[in-house]
């Protein structure tokens, strides 16, 4: 017998998207309600999750396809608080272009579910599903503004690069399978056979398909265009969540199955994180639209997130894990403030529009400043800790290339973040904007930016909660 | 004769697999030819897992095809809706007028 308690909560939460579903229809003008529910949905899942799995030891379930660990259970855990965080920001945006609808909250909760299932797998056939539940949720949410030329647009270019994408690493699966006969990431650990040339093939189109997913240059190219037509809840969310479940899945893959080819992927990971960094630094500075600056932005902090994945030791994997739970906080702050730029229900995401914004929000200025303090890397705010693990992490190993580059990029990137701050405080003001924000933005942008703030008192908690991770 | 063996199988899903994987970037004229292109990747390795799993003599291959046709199905779906809400929007879905989003 199947000890089902540890998968209680996909089981909670896919039977509470169905009922969701199913309320929502046939009860009318019930989209608030679904709202709340699905807030109450994900806070229980999260409680469940805490509850029955996290400290318990590494377990595996249905013929070893699912894995239950700390690390599985701690990245639900923030994937469940984040797509938490977002929901609850996003309803007046919703409301203003008039597409607050029950699909929402109910399709963010599948793509939630599709990442814990990813995030849990232990075999190339659930994790494939995992995915692809993921994916098809996010597509639909891309295009969820779809009287809207743009978001459309966001949504086709999405689904056409993204299953692009998938069919690569499902190739690199099949391949995978054939050469070691099964579909199980214990069993290819113990038949994996470096001379086959088909294995680094499959590998390598494996990884393309995860790093198209987490939006690593050279795999990049959709991001900027998806993320600046899609609403703008909706980038937050892709900007967040996905890349928590993909990062898992790159460590769960790299370090169960192939920890023994090492010296194949780590030069390939070396590749994607320097050129990831690089480039986001680079390609952002002439950009002139907030959305494709975060865009930018957050394909650079990716290439630090794989920095950490490329070491090859537990100090790497946690502090790349510590470096996207810092991320996921002060891309929250970002857009919370990207969402207080309004003014006549019309929503501004130029970086001009930022112009003088210290004159007539100090507060909003002032927290905007912190976040991209945090952002650019300057100490003592909690962006420069979790650049200073990362890069600690990779010292360690005297990979002083991959070091260097990452510094120097992270000089290249303070020039756009502190060109904001510049526009922000020094350029003429414009006229006000609205000041009547709901109470889940204000805290949100409080919250995180107290935390970005104060985060260097206490720095211990969160190592604490990640050193528990072993993998290796 | 000639035998036909594995290698013959998984060549045949190697040039379907390309003649998809280049059809969507050689394309310019239609995006339907697009969804198609993802259909025949799908199929390719669907080729692919259906031969290893008879080479193999072990069913998790064919199990894991007919997982993909279902997803596949799904994701035609999804991207013909969305083709239809792009469309009503811009009246066009031919490759090259999609730039609205550009920077």
């Amino acid at each position: 017998m199947e000890n089902l308690q540890l998968v209680l909560p996909e089981i909670f939460l896919s039977l509470s998207i169905m009922f969701l579903l199913i309320f929502g229809v046939f009860k009318k003008n019930s989209s608030r309600l679904v709202q709340s529910l699905s807030l109450a949905v994900l806070i229980v899942t999260a409680v469940i999750t805490f509850n029955e799995t996290i400290g318990i030891n590494e377990t595996k379930l249905f013929n070893n396809s699912i894995i239950i660990d700390y690390l599985s259970s701690l990245m639900k855990i923030i994937t469940l608080l984040a797509a938490f965080l977002v929901l609850i920001i996003s309803s007046n945006y919703l409301k203003t272009f008039q597409i607050f609808k029950i699909e929402y909250p109910i399709l963010i909760l599948s793509s939630v579910l599709g990442m814990m299932v990813m995030i849990n797998s232990n075999d190339l056939i659930v994790f494939y599903m995992g995915l692809e539940l993921q994916s098809l949720a996010l597509y639909v949410l891309a295009t969820f503004n779809r009287d809207q030329i743009k978001s459309s647009e966001a949504g086709l270019k999405y689904f056409v690069l993204s299953a692009l994408s998938s069919g690569l690493l499902l190739y690199g699966c099949s391949l995978i399978y054939g050469f070691t006969g099964s579909t199980n990431f214990d069993v290819i650990a113990t038949q994996l056979n470096s001379d086959v040339y088909a294995m680094t093939f499959g590998i390598v189109f494996v990884l393309v398909g995860l790093a198209f997913k987490i939006s690593a240059v050279p795999f990049h190219m959709w991001a900027p265009d998806v993320y600046e037509g899609s609403p703008t809840s909706v980038t937050l969310f892709f900007t967040m969540v996905p890349k928590i479940a993909a990062l898992t899945v790159f460590i769960r893959f790299l370090y169960v199955p192939f920890l023994n080819l090492i010296d194949q992927w780590q030069t390939i990971l070396i590749f994607l994180s320097i050129a990831s960094m690089l480039f986001g630094a680079i390609a952002a500075i002439g950009q002139t639209n907030l959305k494709r600056l975060v865009a930018y932005s957050s394909i650079g902090h990716v290439g630090y997130a794989l920095a950490g994945v490329t070491v090859g030791t537990n100090d790497g994997i946690q502090s790349s894990i510590i470096y996207i739970t810092i991320y996921v906080f002060m891309n929250l702050g970002l857009f919370s403030c990207l969402l207080m730029l309004k003014r006549d229900n019309q929503y501004y995401e130029k970086i001009d529009d930022l112009s003088g914004l210290s004159k007539n929000h100090p507060m909003l200025a002032l927290s905007l400043l912190i976040i991209l303090f945090s952002l650019a890397g300057i100490p003592p705010l909690a962006g420069f800790f979790a650049k200073f693990y990362v890069f600690k992490a990779v010292i360690e190993q005297s990979m002083y290339f991959l070091a260097i580059v990452g510094l120097l990029s992270t000089v290249v990137a303070a020039f756009y973040y502190l060109r904001l701050i510049k526009i922000m405080y020094f350029d003429k003001e414009k006229e006000k904007y609205d000041t009547d924000h709901g109470f889940w933005l204000k805290f949100s942008l409080t919250a995180s930016t107290l935390l970005i703030l104060i985060y260097f008192i206490f720095p211990s908690q969160l190592i604490e909660v990640v050193s528990r991770i072993n993998i290796i | 004769m000639i035998e036909i063996g594995l290698g013959h199988y998984l060549t045949l899903g190697a040039v379907i697999f390309s003649i998809g994987v280049i059809g969507i970037f050689l394309n310019r004229k239609n995006i339907i030819v697009i969804l198609m292109s993802i259909e025949l990747i799908l199929l390719a390795v669907n080729i692919n897992l259906v031969s290893f799993s008879i080479y193999l003599g072990d069913l998790s291959g064919q199990v894991f095809t007919l997982f993909i046709l279902t997803v596949a199905a799904a994701e035609a779906a999804i991207g013909l809706a969305i083709i239809v809400v792009y469309f009503r929007n811009s009246g066009t879905i031919r490759v090259e007028e999609i730039d609205k989003l550009k920077g």
